[in-house]
């Protein structure tokens, strides 16, 4: 074997280790959603099942946590995004020579743990409300109201950072040629920045969503009595789980996939179209593909998991695994019933030991380790965890 | 279109703190005139436009246009357009909006605006392109929609800040009378901004020719080029050899200067130094390179040259001779090429003969670098 060749293997090893420590932990927990075992677990695997979906679906705090989740998730970005926006405006054009102080005021909250952040908010407005009086009190202890802008205190930082690296690239004669041309300043606002931006504010919209969402550190101290999805999630643990989280999160997985291909296909598809506007021909990949398929692999991704969710959801209204959930029982059962043959039987021959050698009570204890030690690591040792974890 | 209207500079000074970057600009510009500002990078010349334009107020002075003082005045109510150096077209908007911009902050109806933005593709010669973006049009394209979408405005004074600089020179030569033609046909006053002489000089009424902040002089294109006011515009517009010395003789508006190399030389004293100058001033002749012709040695006359031939360039339609002058300066003359072989000079001792009233000398100053 060359050097080359080995050094090749290596880098395929490595990269199959990197991915696999990146992605393992999301395959598994997929994988126990689709296991009827009542722990989230993938071996030993017993039905295949769609129930857990049924479980999560009917589970009112997780549904209500994702509620509170979504409208605060909302509420964060709204209100990130003014502020991120703002703030990237005032740094770049306003006060561009208190650039570095400007700078290190408003990324210090990402700089501060989450938990800071938490109790400053509930301190903070709580103060606020003592000073204007009790009328405001439904707000400045409401849960929603809290924890959106406790969250937005960082959010809006990420947004910021976004926005400066896009206003970095505008030209700012573009906004002084609007005025010229006649434009108000708000005109030349809407007209030229706001198009400009719009890619750094979608962008930041999905970061400060996603941001919203799986926060767990801030939100603890604000949620009051709107628990988002992540407080909900925290206290199951404390009960114990079962793999209706693992449907979530099974769902979580997929929409993020879909959302990825979603967007590198749109990205994929302008981007043949401008090469086509320029003149030069789309890459041809399938002749029988529609257009916008054509050259556009992660758009042929995206439609057929679009038929796989499709598929999957129908079967799902259909298939039962009823008939298989009892033959594991009934397997089990009859696993108890030979584990409970086996202690009988070891019981007998003990007692005929005892009858038939007499005085011979050394050779007992030796009998016992012999019959004991294949039952707890061979075949039979898994029905007592399995009955364990079955409860 | 508005009919031409003046602009008038009294006295401006501009300071970006302690940097002085226009010093005392006095400038008046006729309606309908095609004016350009002439000046070596940096000199100032965007920043007068942009005080024009209204991006900036003077420190000092007033711009007025069409005889209003302008001061407070935004640059989205002033009567002007501006293209910019770097053109500004709105990336992300197709042709025909960027033209129509002006209509649609004005309120005009879609319909309107490409009713309109249609009869503008057609006089830049891009009809049927309007549906494209800015990023799929060639720099002179590019440049065109600049100009109609500041047309689109109907400005009374149209400002151009070195709009042809980014293009290379044949289509720089066709855009220029191109240009030239557009504002004959519009009529309005157009301010132009160069630092390419030629461009100043085929298409301005008037030029203005800056330096470092400093308006030398201000005349039509001949006037710079034959009778230039200080050394800075001689040295600057068109090539031109220097000869430094004392004024020897002072006779009406001819004076004879006295060189170290090349002896006494006659020639005219430049209209603006007519009175001012006297025997004894440190002064300054320019005498251009077409100006000299070969002719006879004869010591006495104040019309002649020797110098020795350091080389020559054959530049087709002439040849460049390069002679020894005064201070490790060469001096630069061209001949015609016509047509015959021409055996080298190199090395030998040439007499150049010029015509007195082609020389100019005037109070010495500060040259233009190279
Ligand atoms: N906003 C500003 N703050 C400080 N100095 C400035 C500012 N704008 C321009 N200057 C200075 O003023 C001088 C003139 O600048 P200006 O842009 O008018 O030059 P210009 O003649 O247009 O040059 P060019 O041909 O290179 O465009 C320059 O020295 C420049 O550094
Ligand atoms: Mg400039």
């Amino acid at each position: 074997m060359s050097p080359k060749v080995i050094s090749r293997l290596a880098l395929g090893a490595y990269l199959l280790i990197f991915f696999g420590y990146l992605l393992g932990p999301l395959v598994v927990m997929s994988l126990t959603a689709f296991n009827s075992s009542g722990f989230p677990s993938v071996s030993p695997w017993a039905c295949f099942t769609f129930e857990w979906f049924d479980v999560l679906f009917k589970d009112q705090r997780i549904l209500n946590g994702i509620k509170n989740s979504i409208i605060i998730g909302i509420g964060t970005v709204i209100v990130s995004i003014a502020i991120g926006l703002s703030a990237a405006l005032v740094l770049t054009q306003v006060w561009p020579k208190l650039r570095t102080t400007y700078y290190t005021i408003i990324i210090a909250p990402i700089l501060i743990p989450g938990v800071v952040l938490g109790i400053s908010t509930i301190v903070f407005w709580d103060r606020v409300s003592r000073l204007l009086g009790p009328s405001t009190d439904a707000l400045f202890h409401n849960g929603i109201f809290l924890t959106i802008l406790g969250q937005s205190t960082f959010i809006a930082s990420y947004a910021m950072l976004i926005f400066v690296a896009r206003l970095a690239r505008f030209d700012p004669g573009l906004t002084e040629a609007a005025l010229d041309l006649g434009a108000t300043h708000t005109q030349a606002f809407r007209k030229i920045l706001l198009p400009f931006m719009r890619p750094a504010i979608a962008s930041a919209a999905v970061l400060a969503f996603l941001a919203s969402f799986e926060n767990y550190n801030t939100t603890t101290f604000t949620f009051g009595n709107y628990p988002t999805l992540t407080i909900e999630l925290a206290q199951k643990v404390r009960y114990g789980i079962n793999p209706s989280i693992s449907s979530l999160a099974f769902i979580i997985v997929v929409l993020t996939v879909f959302g990825a291909l979603a967007f590198e296909a749109y990205r994929r598809n302008t981007g043949n179209k401008e090469r086509a506007k320029e003149g030069k021909a789309a890459p041809k990949s399938g002749g029988i593909l529609p257009g916008f398929l054509r050259g556009n692999p992660a758009a042929v991704v995206l439609v057929l998991l679009c038929f796989t969710v499709i598929t999957a959801v129908g079967t799902a209204q259909s298939y039962s695994p009823e008939q298989c959930k009892m033959d594991v029982r009934a397997a089990k059962q009859l696993e108890i019933d030979l584990r409970i043959e086996a202690l009988e039987e070891k019981r007998r021959l003990r007692e005929l030991g005892k009858t038939h050698e007499g005085p011979d009570i050394f050779g007992t204890p030796e009998v016992e380790s012999e019959d004991k030690a294949p039952s707890s690591s061979g075949a039979f040792g898994d029905v007592f965890k399995d009955l364990e974890q079955g409860d | 279109m508005g009919a031409g209207v003046t602009v008038n500079l009294e006295n401006v000074w501009i300071k970006f703190g302690d940097f002085v970057a226009v010093r005392e600009a006095n400038v008046n510009i006729k309606g309908g005139d095609f004016f350009s500002f002439l000046g070596p990078s940096g000199c100032g010349k965007t920043t007068i436009l942009r005080a024009v334009s209204g991006f900036l107020d003077p420190s000092e002075g007033r711009v007025l246009i069409g005889g209003k003082d302008m001061a407070g005045i935004g640059p989205n109510k002033r009567p002007t357009a501006l293209i910019f150096q770097n053109l500004a077209l709105f990336p992300l908007m197709k042709i025909w909006e960027n033209i129509t911009f002006s209509m649609e902050v004005a309120g005009a109806s879609a319909g309107d605006r490409r009713k309109r933005a249609d009869e503008l593709l057609d006089m830049i010669a891009l009809s049927g392109q309007g549906d494209k973006f800015p990023s799929e049009l060639s720099g002179g394209q590019k440049q065109r929609v600049a100009i109609a979408r500041a047309l689109c405005a109907e400005p009374d004074v149209l400002l151009l800040d070195e709009p042809l600089s980014a293009l290379d020179l044949k289509l720089r030569q066709h855009m220029r009378t191109e240009l030239r033609e557009i504002q004959q046909r519009v009529g309005i006053s157009f301010i132009y901004i160069t630092h390419d002489q030629g461009e100043a000089l085929t298409m301005s009424d008037s030029v203005a020719v800056m330096r470092a902040g400093i308006i030398d002089q201000i005349a039509g294109g001949h006037e710079i080029y034959d009778h230039p006011a200080t050394p800075f515009v001689a040295s600057f517009v068109g090539e031109n050899n220097v000869f430094r010395g004392k004024l020897q003789s002072v006779n009406g508006n001819e004076a004879v200067i006295r060189t170290n190399r090349s002896g006494d030389l006659l020639a005219q004293i430049t209209p603006t130094a007519v009175g001012k100058m006297k025997a004894g001033d440190d002064a300054m002749m320019f005498v251009r390179p077409e100006a000299l012709a070969l002719g006879e040695a004869s010591p006495d006359s104040k019309t002649t040259i020797s110098a020795n031939v350091l080389n020559e360039e054959f530049e087709g339609n002439s040849y460049s001779v390069f002679l020894e002058g005064d201070g490790g300066k060469q001096i630069k003359m061209s001949l015609p090429n016509l047509g015959q072989d021409r055996e080298s000079s190199k090395g030998s001792s040439l007499a150049l003969h010029y015509d007195a009233s082609t020389a100019v000398v005037m109070p010495a100053g500060e040259l233009a670098s190279e």
